[in-house]
């Protein structure tokens, strides 16, 4: 009887900001950053060296694991399925891209604001949050749910693939934005580069994990849960749903639009294929992996399956797409609650163990 | 003359009074103004859907306090009837006010639960992921905007009317566990203890011991007695032994309108009733 109890109660100290899974996730991240950092420095000739490619690479995973972020914040929390997040992760890259390209040479009309630092790093935060905020009041106040506003998502992520395509749109036409050269008066190709946005692209992992971990274990977040499973009730208790869904529907947005502006100068291009469907699809599948509902569950799935494409891409290019899909169905089948699920499964048996060990021992 | 200056006189200080609060600069969640009698109204009420008429020519009056129960067979209207008080479905025709000054037709539901209308579903609907003390904080009368609710702790007082509510419901013993994982009475009662929180002027209850067993339909009887009085009371219920063990005053409901009204031995011994009810039994026979 007892047991069940313990097994049945929600476990309250996660609920608090400064919970276990948040240091360790925290913890992870900054050792696993200094780890790198030390490793790079290096002498080339140890074995133990890590190049900067090496780092680049995982600047880059960092910026997914953002991206990741984003998508679990509304689809684990609140229940809505975007399948086109990549639309702001790529509105924050064009951003972006337009200040470095700004670097090298004036930009013409409008764009030309673009050459200053703040109003860039303003733009990278406002492109994707006034869409979202356009579009998420357009969509939630006539209440389109489940999967009507998933392939709307696709939709919008989609006319703007086509129109980001076209050359009169002054962003490159269908090769993009490329030709960066500069950050900040730094060269981009030097050294001291790659790791300060290596640092840069870990340091916002941190930060966008810490916010969105302060608004899920607020009673917002606790609103947003009781959303996802029953809306019709939270409504009829007085909140306005349509509102909760627009309030974390932008700061998603932006956390991706963010992602989308680290991303860029690692990379060093932005072009319309970010935009592709595909894309967008491919972050819920990292997202379904980790484990939907827990944010380190979002960063787990998102450096895992990157890593996986980074390896199986090289030695066999065409069978990728095959075993991503294959892994989503497995998991889907397997593993409802994806990595994460498996580990706080394992956690909860140890703890139970642990109770009832204590239990015999006193009896 | 000077009678009408000095009344004229008067009536302008009475205007220009300083605590005086014009009507259109009252906040919108103004209380409830029962002074004229009923809490609800509802005039002349129609709503079809894809031309079944749902609800038809509806007349129904609730008096602030009162515990009325509403039957009707199957398809009668009477959950159409609570989506169109909640504000989830907007009526063809007719009026619905609740006490004399809102205008429930010009409201959406969050609007309308704020104002102080609580409605329990005929499914148990409560939060399955959180536990029963969240399910309850949630419900808690007060701040609703995004920013605030982001801020909102728990404050000594709420933690108080919690613990008074998990008393009334009977659920004191099981306030950490998972709403999902209780029993469906204790959903029920989990679902009306979310009602109380909300201090409601006017509680709807669509069926609340469907599905129960005897002493927990008991239970449920007392509980729901208990609440009239400190509030109004609307019970739609199927099982007429229920009924019967907590109703003052009935009204049967009938293909959209009302069929009869009283307590109910009146209601029962009314031969149209008695057709309704036994006449489609007979059939169904």
């Amino acid at each position: 009887m007892t047991t069940q109890t313990f097994l049945h109660e929600r476990d309250r100290s996660r609920q608090a900001f400064l919970s276990r899974s948040t240091l360790l996730t925290s913890l992870v991240l900054i050792v696993g950053m200094l780890v790198v950092l030390v490793l790079n420095a290096l002498p080339e000739s140890s074995a133990w060296h890590v190049s900067n490619a090496t780092v680049s690479l995982l600047g880059k995973y960092f910026t997914y694991m953002l991206l990741a972020l984003a998508v679990d914040l509304i689809w684990g929390y609140l229940g809505i399925l975007s399948l086109g997040h990549g639309a702001f992760f790529a509105l924050g890259g064009y951003a972006m891209g337009l200040y470095l390209n700004a670097q090298t040479s004036p930009l013409p009309g409008w764009q030309s604001i673009m050459t200053y630092f703040p109003v860039a790093a303003l733009a990278v935060l406002l492109a994707p949050g006034l869409l979202a905020l356009v579009f998420g009041w357009l969509a939630f106040r006539s209440r389109v749910t489940g999967v009507y506003f998933s392939i709307i998502t696709q939709a919008l992520t989609f006319a703007l693939m086509l129109a980001f395509n076209r050359n009169e749109m002054g962003m490159g036409g269908s090769t993009g934005l490329t030709r960066f050269y500069e950050l900040l008066g730094f060269s981009l190709a030097s050294e001291g580069m790659t790791v300060a946005l290596f640092v840069a692209s870990g340091m916002a992992v941190l930060l966008a994990f810490w916010l969105c971990q302060a608004i899920t274990v607020s009673r917002l977040g606790r609103v947003s849960v009781a959303t996802r499973d029953a809306e019709a009730r939270v409504r009829f208790i007085g909140y306005r749903v349509d509102h909760v869904k627009l309030a974390l529907f932008v700061v998603s947005a932006m956390i991706a639009g963010v992602a989308g502006a680290l991303y860029v100068p690692q990379v060093g291009i932005i072009n319309p294929s970010t935009f592709a469907p595909l894309f967008s699809i491919e972050v819920v599948v990292w997202v379904a992996l980790g484990g939907r509902a827990t944010l380190y569950g979002a960063l787990l799935g998102a450096l895992v399956v990157n890593y996986l494409k980074t390896v199986l891409t090289g030695v066999m290019p065409d069978a990728w797409l095959f075993i991503l899909g294959g892994l989503f169905v497995l998991v889907t089948m397997l593993l409802p609650q994806g990595i994460a699920g498996v580990i706080s499964t394992w956690r909860g048996k140890r703890r139970d163990g642990e109770k009832q060990d204590r239990q015999e021992v006193s009896a | 003359m000077s009678v009408i200056d000095s009344t004229r006189f008067d009536r302008l200080r009475e205007f220009a009074r300083p605590d005086r609060v014009f009507d259109f600069m009252a906040p919108a969640q103004s209380p409830v103004d029962v002074r004229h009698g009923p809490i609800l109204y509802l005039e002349d009420v129609s709503v079809s859907f894809d031309g079944f008429q749902a609800i038809n020519r509806l007349n129904l009056t609730i008096d602030d306090g009162e515990l009325r129960c509403i039957i009707g067979p199957n398809g009668a209207g009477k959950t159409t009837m609570m989506d169109i008080i909640t504000g989830k479905t907007r009526p063809d025709h007719g009026q619905v006010w609740f006490g004399s000054r809102h205008n429930l037709l010009t409201l959406d539901e969050p609007q309308i639960a704020n104002l102080g209308i609580g409605r329990k579903f005929q499914k148990p609907t409560v939060f399955e992921a959180l536990d029963v003390t969240e399910n309850l904080e949630l419900a808690m009368a007060g701040e609703r905007r995004v920013w605030k609710t982001l801020l909102a702790r728990l404050d000594h007082e709420g933690q108080a009317r919690i613990d008074e509510v998990l008393e009334t419901i009977g659920l004191s013993g099981e306030r950490y566990r998972l709403a999902g994982v209780l029993s469906h009475g204790q959903k029920q009662w989990l679902e009306i203890g979310m009602l109380l929180m909300q201090r409601p002027r006017l509680l709807l209850v669509d069926e609340p011991v469907a599905g129960m067993t005897e002493p927990e339909m008991h239970r449920t009887a007392a509980l729901l007695t208990r609440l009239a009085g400190q509030q109004s009371v609307v019970v739609v219920e199927h099982d007429m032994g229920f009924v019967r063990s907590i109703a003052r005053q009935v009204t049967v409901l009938h293909q959209g309108s009302v069929l009869a009204e009283g307590t109910m031995d009146d209601v029962s011994s009314d031969p149209r009733v008695v057709e309704v009810y036994l006449g489609g039994d007979e059939e169904a026979a």
